[in-house]
């Protein structure tokens, strides 16, 4: 595209109707290809190219304005050269304004953090846009702080909006701050408290980011607010998009590279000052071996008895149960602790005597004298105590799930010790074993202690994978040693008083209401548990009542809960027999079909949609297999 | 083929109550009998005739508060005595009688022994943890005046001090002190001016215990921790750690070096008695008799060396009396 220069006065409007039908009819990437990089060479020092091309862009018709800005802010290779090639367009255009400022930003989520940078880098430029700016943020903080967004919008468009409020703080300057540091503050405070609540940890760690980046820009002195979480990748970029160095001509990732050098050059820091800490004491000549040595004389005595003070742990179970509940001397109360498990497990028929008490006393045990591993060490106790004599402990454990009093940690614990059990038992191969290490059993690895909702994602995930793969290659996991499934006879006690009491709320303790986390854990329990359950009697009871269970919970308003929900769907499937769930459950297993369509199309979170994927995909298995065996 | 650890001489029973501080008396001549004086938890000084192994006398002064220090002055007639109850008495003991001819005040509710040094004739330097938190007051006996309170400086943060020694290098020279605090630190006073020289941080705890040498300028701290920590005095009065020991079990609460220097006896909390060469510390012997934690050791001062005997007093209310490298 040539023009004539020298102050004659053309008209492009038929250039830019051009550009606009080409733009809706999606050639953008040819077309604009071509003339960005051109125009912004243009432009670069030319005030009338810039005006040429600030005309260009004014006269695209409104109905393919969207297109084509679209294009230029994807196309720009910097913010600097996004101002030169649109101008004020967003000032003087309203459709060009709304596509700016609302429709990327809050309505779209898809684009890459680079766009964004361009984009609000662009409205920064200018005085005029600047106002732009300030609105946009405002914006981006109603939403940020809504709560129905923070529950009903999937992760990744709430990552983007952090995304760039981020982008945004960095590029306002003091003065603006202050203007509007009571908006802020006030946003802040509603948006943090909704992205804590959720039971999701990577929107807290979202909500954590951001509240301390506004807190950090609000309060340039005094205190700042700081949350403890842990650093990953996302949480590392999202600080990263705070600092904003001067465009250079090198690609945009240069801001990140030097924050990330700047974040190892902190580690080396305190490391020097721990070494220069220990005094090095001066060291004793050498000499010495010339004096007259008169200690020669003096012959040592055997002092071969002389070790480490240590304090035994009591021997009988008995002892244990004096020694937690009455805990005079802490040295033994730490001996007993670190030494139950062990003891537990050579004396089987001592703790059936008092398994019940163990129980109790463990549930209740707090941490006394500062013991390493304590949380491990009595999970790992409680766990004996459940294999050892199951029925009674988990007549115990469940009960009290349901009891008054209870903190939600307590509960939660009640859970963790029951699925860990539950595995030990289906297991034979992992009877009495301290360490689950992953290289024995290709599917299941469960880490006592860790976060229990990955593993269980993954143990089912495992599962699914090798039960497609069956059909295309048939059995390839090696056999494995087989044993007695002493899951077999408890696996009932321990799965239906979990599942009994869940819609009869207690006044500490609202399954259905403000509990909603532990009832997500419960969820992911009860799939665990059904999953563990295969082979037993009383599968077939446990997949009904666990299909009802799922129905009556199927629109819970918690992403954590309805993942939950399609895993025990999943555990159902995997585990009860195929000819048996045809038999017993056909309608609910077509109702629970159409309801797994629907989660797949219209579910907000991405792994509901995923997990219903691989559901209806199972059942599709389910079908051919029974299709297949000539009946 | 090392022997085994030698057993204890005798075991003096009868305190009823965990014993603190122990003192010897044997140097007189005969018809003079050995005593040894000790202290306990229920505020009873006992003391203990050495050929009978049994309690002579029962001295009731410090109102059943627990007695952490008791030391002669010229001679078994005249003891020192310093309990919980803030007070330190002064007995008169001789010819029978048991009475306090007098006793200092001192407002300090901590553990920290004082400290005492005859400087002339009838004439006694006292140091004791006084009423600030981390000063040290030096009193002069029998006359109770103070000659200087040494006070830290404010950023310093000592702690309490933890334990004192006065010493000087012959009769009528400088006294000085040497304080272990609670941060782990050694300091070195000049108690006529009255200002430190010398600080060295020997411990990450709590020094609980010191000796010193004045002969070889070198002296032993024991503290929580596991490590005893040795150091020097050089000519310019500067402290320098000459090296460190580390202990099997943690936690010291008594050092002592034997009069002859030849050894040093280590009380610890583990139960155990430890004894050292001094020259270089060698270990020499594990006594493990007591069964709770050791809390004082002390050397006799017998005329005749072969008789030295090493006491030491524990938290289950027994002394065990010991004769250990008795020969040269």
């Amino acid at each position: 595209v040539c023009f004539i220069p020298g102050g004659l006065d053309c008209s492009i409007s038929f250039v830019s109707h051009v550009l606009g039908k080409v733009c809706i009819h999606g050639r953008q990437k040819e077309v604009l290809g071509t003339l960005v990089p051109r125009l912004a060479e243009l432009t670069k020092a030319d005030c009338i190219w810039q005006r040429i091309c600030w005309r260009l862009l004014e006269c695209v018709p409104d109905r393919w304005m969207e297109a084509v800005v679209l294009g230029f802010v994807q196309r720009a290779p910097g913010a600097d050269v996004l101002s030169r090639l649109l101008g004020n367009l967003v000032v003087k255009n309203k459709k060009a304004q709304f596509v700016v400022t609302q429709k990327v930003l809050l309505l779209q989520y898809g684009h890459t953090t680079e766009v964004l940078q361009n984009l609000l880098g662009y409205l920064s430029l200018d005085s005029l846009r600047r106002a732009l700016l300030l609105r946009v943020l405002q914006e981006l903080l109603e939403t940020w702080g809504s709560s129905s967004a923070v529950k009903h919008s999937p992760p990744e468009q709430q990552l983007y909006i952090s995304k760039a409020i981020l982008i945004c703080l960095s590029h306002l300057k003091e003065p603006e701050i202050q203007s509007c540091r009571q908006e802020l503050l006030t946003s802040m405070m509603e948006g943090v408290k909704c992205h804590l609540d959720s039971s999701l940890p990577q929107l807290r760690r979202l909500g954590m980011v951001v509240a301390e980046s506004i807190s950090s820009r609000i309060n340039t002195e005094g205190p700042v607010l700081k949350f403890e979480y842990e650093e990953d990748d996302e949480t590392r970029e999202l600080k990263s998009l705070l600092v904003q160095t001067p465009p250079l001509c090198v690609a945009p990732s240069l801001p990140d590279d030097q924050s990330e050098k700047a974040d190892a050059a902190l580690p080396l820091v305190p490391e020097s000052n721990k070494k220069s800490q220990t005094a090095a004491p001066v060291m004793p000549d050498e000499e010495s071996d010339a004096e007259l040595d008169s200690d020669d004389d003096l012959i040592p005595y055997d002092m071969s008895e002389d070790k480490e003070l240590k304090v035994k742990a009591p021997v009988y179970i008995r002892d244990c149960i004096e020694v937690l509940t009455g805990a005079e001397d802490m040295d033994k109360w730490e001996a007993t602790v670190k030494a139950l498990e062990s003891l537990v497990r050579r004396n089987p028929a001592a703790t059936r005597e008092v398994s019940v008490e163990l129980a109790k006393i463990l549930l209740h045990l707090e941490e006394k004298t500062c013991i390493e591993g304590f949380v491990e060490l009595r999970q790992r106790a409680q766990v004996a105590v459940l294999t050892m004599d199951p029925i009674p402990v988990s007549q115990y454990l469940t009960s009290q799930f349901y009891s008054l009093n209870y903190s939600l940690r307590q509960r939660m614990d009640i859970l963790d010790v029951l699925v860990l059990a539950a595995q030990e038992l289906s297991c034979p191969k992992f009877r009495g074993k301290t360490k689950h290490s992953g290289a024995q059993k290709p599917h299941i690895q469960l880490l006592p202690g860790s976060d229990s909702s990955k593993d269980w994602r993954r143990i089912v995930d495992e599962r699914i994978k090798s039960k497609t793969r069956r059909f295309a290659m048939g059995q390839c996991h090696t056999e494995l040693a087989s044993g007695p499934n002493e899951f077999n006879s408890v696996a009932g006690h321990f799965f239906f008083p979990l599942i009994q009491h869940f819609d009869r709320p207690l006044t500490t303790f609202d399954l259905l209401g403000e509990d909603h986390l532990v009832l997500g854990r419960l969820v992911h329990t009860l799939a665990v548990l059904m999953y563990l359950a295969v082979n037993t009697v009383a599968v077939t009871a446990m997949g009904k009542a666990l299909l009802e269970f799922v129905w009556a919970l199927r629109f819970h308003t918690d992403s954590y809960v309805r993942q939950g929900l399609l895993s025990c769907i999943s555990s159902l499937l995997l585990s009860v027999p195929a000819e048996l769930l045809l038999a017993d459950m056909t309608e609910e297993l077509l109702e629970t079909q159409s309801w797994l369509g629907d989660v797949v199309e219209k579910d907000p979170d991405g792994d509901c949609r995923r997990r219903a994927l691989q559901n209806l995909l199972l059942m599709e298995n389910l079908k051919k297999k029974l299709e297949a065996v000539p009946s | 083929m090392a022997l085994p650890p030698p057993d204890p001489q005798f075991v003096l029973r009868g305190t009823s109550a965990a014993v603190h501080t122990l003192h010897f008396s044997c140097g007189g001549q005969e018809p003079d009998i050995p005593i040894l004086f000790s202290g306990s938890e229920n505020g009873f000084i006992h003391i203990w005739n050495l050929k009978t192994h049994r309690v002579d006398t029962v001295l009731d002064g410090h109102g059943r508060k627990s007695v952490y220090y008791v030391e002669t002055m010229d001679g078994k007639d005249r003891l020192l005595s310093q309990g919980r109850d803030q007070r330190i008495c002064l007995w008169d003991l001789a010819e029978g009688r048991t009475s306090v001819t007098d006793s200092v005040f001192t407002e300090h509710v901590g553990f920290c022994g004082c400290s005492l040094l005859k400087v002339a004739q009838g004439r006694w330097l006292m140091a004791i943890a006084a009423r600030g938190l981390e000063e040290v007051q030096v009193l002069e006996l029998p006359s109770k005046t103070s000659v200087c309170t040494l006070k830290p400086e404010v950023d310093a943060k000592l702690g309490m001090p933890m334990c004192l020694k006065l010493w000087q290098l012959s009769c009528g020279s400088q006294p000085f002190l040497l304080a272990g605090y609670e941060d782990g630190s050694v300091v070195l006073w000049n108690v006529t001016m009255g200002k430190a020289l010398s600080q060295l941080v020997c411990h990450q705890e709590p020094v609980m215990s010191l000796d010193f040498d004045l002969e070889k300028a070198k002296g032993i701290s024991g503290s929580s921790e596991k490590v005893l920590s040795i150091w020097s005095l050089n000519e310019q009065q500067n402290l320098q750690v000459y090296k460190t020991h580390k202990l099997v079990n943690a936690g010291i609460s008594d050092i002592t070096i034997r009069p002859d220097k030849k050894i040093l006896a280590t009380a610890g909390w583990d139960h155990r008695i430890r004894i050292f060469s001094w020259k270089k510390v060698k270990p020499l012997a594990v006594l493990d008799y007591h069964t709770a934690t050791v809390h004082c050791v002390s050397f006799s001062d017998h005329r005749n060396p072969c008789e030295t005997l090493l006491a030491a007093g524990s938290k289950d209310h027994r002394i065990s009396i010991w004769s250990i490298y008795t020969q040269t």
